[in-house]
């Protein structure tokens, strides 16, 4: 691998840059290597017919958050294309420096996701009870929804259990793209906060979206296993699956094959 | 390859060479997805993974090759009667394995 190519996708992958490394596996330049950017290349497969087709071709594979590897023919020969994309993390936002907070910041740091915490409590949030968090904002929910990028790539978990902080949370989010909103409560707790969500004025498309009781139906009673609950109805729904046994399923066991 | 980069920089720190194996393809259903990573150094380091154990130690000797040549390598791994028993993968599927040799600025 290039020297050039390596240092540019790592500090990509660093900076949380979205990168796809393009590298000829068979063929004529086996080997030779091109890192696509969002606003440049790094490195050449020897041939610029290739990098020609390479280059919007790595950017759609890196929209599908997609590796795979492609033949192509040129007047050089034909080659095999391995295309490897490296798509920025998702953002994991929790509301709520609590117990259960601590368990799915560990875990959901472990699963590649960038994790934001935010409560009001400065006794709460700390670096000692989250050390692995990548940012920890102190501040009311309008403040850290004003601070943080919210889109499709956002997962937000509300786990507060206190109306002053979890509604301002859920309205201000509701208003983003985020793929998930889940809020933590039991099952009245979950129904009288819709009807005070309404009075404040949210439609019912936007109630619609919240996953509240928060999590998978697994039983979950620790604050692992709470975290577990709200990671795997998270993994689920970014993976469009229905989160049921895989003895009783068909089709491909992995999203991503 | 992304989680092997700190291992790959504390090999390069001790002055070891270092190659990169990826699954660059899969037909069939095997152990570990496309982009499944495995480094190896020099030194005889391991880490990462591409088949969840069925191939490691051939692509292991392969990659200490392809560090000495310094030329890159393509691998296909299937399962049959013969490799059954030896380097074959348990799932019946195919991999194909690049195997790379990694060039790092000296900073």
């Amino acid at each position: 691998m290039s020297a050039q190519v390596f240092s540019a996708t790592r500090k990509a992958i660093a900076d949380s840059v979205p990168v796809t490394v393009v590298t000829v596996v068979k063929g004529p330049g086996v080997g030779n290597k091109l890192a696509v950017l969002p606003d440049r290349t790094v490195g050449t497969l020897g041939d610029p017919a290739l990098d020609a087709f390479a280059v919007p071709e790595a950017r759609r594979l890196l929209d599908d958050e997609r590796s795979m590897t492609e033949p192509f023919s040129s007047e050089s020969g034909a080659v095999e294309l391995f295309f490897e994309s490296f798509p920025p993390p998702p953002t994991l936002l929790i509301f709520g420096a609590v117990h259960v907070a601590q368990a799915l910041a560990m875990f959901g740091k472990q699963l590649g996701f960038r994790v934001v915490v935010t409560d009001a409590r400065a006794k709460l949030l700390t670096e000692e009870r989250f050390p692995t968090a990548d940012v920890l904002i102190q501040g009311w929910p309008d403040e850290a929804i004003a601070q943080t990028t919210i889109d499709r790539n956002t997962y937000i978990a509300i786990l507060t259990h206190d109306p002053k902080f979890d509604e301002p949370a859920l309205l201000g989010t509701l208003a983003t793209d985020a793929r998930y909103i889940g809020a933590v409560g039991s099952r009245k707790t979950s129904a009288d906060r819709r009807v005070r969500l309404t009075e404040a004025g949210a439609t019912e498309e936007q109630l619609a979206r919240i996953r509240g009781p928060i999590g998978l139906n697994i039983g979950a009673s620790t604050p692992e296993e709470m975290a577990i609950s709200i990671l795997a109805e998270i993994i689920a729904l970014r993976n469009g699956r229905d989160a049921q046994p895989l003895t009783t399923a068909t089709g491909n066991i992995r999203a991503r094959v | 390859m992304k989680e092997l980069l700190h291992d790959i920089d504390q090999w390069h720190a001790n002055g070891n060479k270092v190659a990169i194996a990826t699954v660059v393809k899969v037909e069939g259903s095997a152990p570990r997805p496309v982009g499944a990573a495995m480094a190896v150094s020099s030194a005889g380091d391991l880490a990462g993974s591409v088949s969840g154990g069925c191939v490691e130690t051939a692509v292991f000797d392969e990659a200490q090759e392809v560090i000495k040549s310094g030329r890159p390598k393509l691998l296909r791994y299937g399962i049959t009667d013969e490799m059954a028993w030896d380097v074959g993968l348990a799932c019946g599927g195919t991999i194909e394995v690049f195997v790379e040799p990694v060039a790092i600025d000296i900073e």
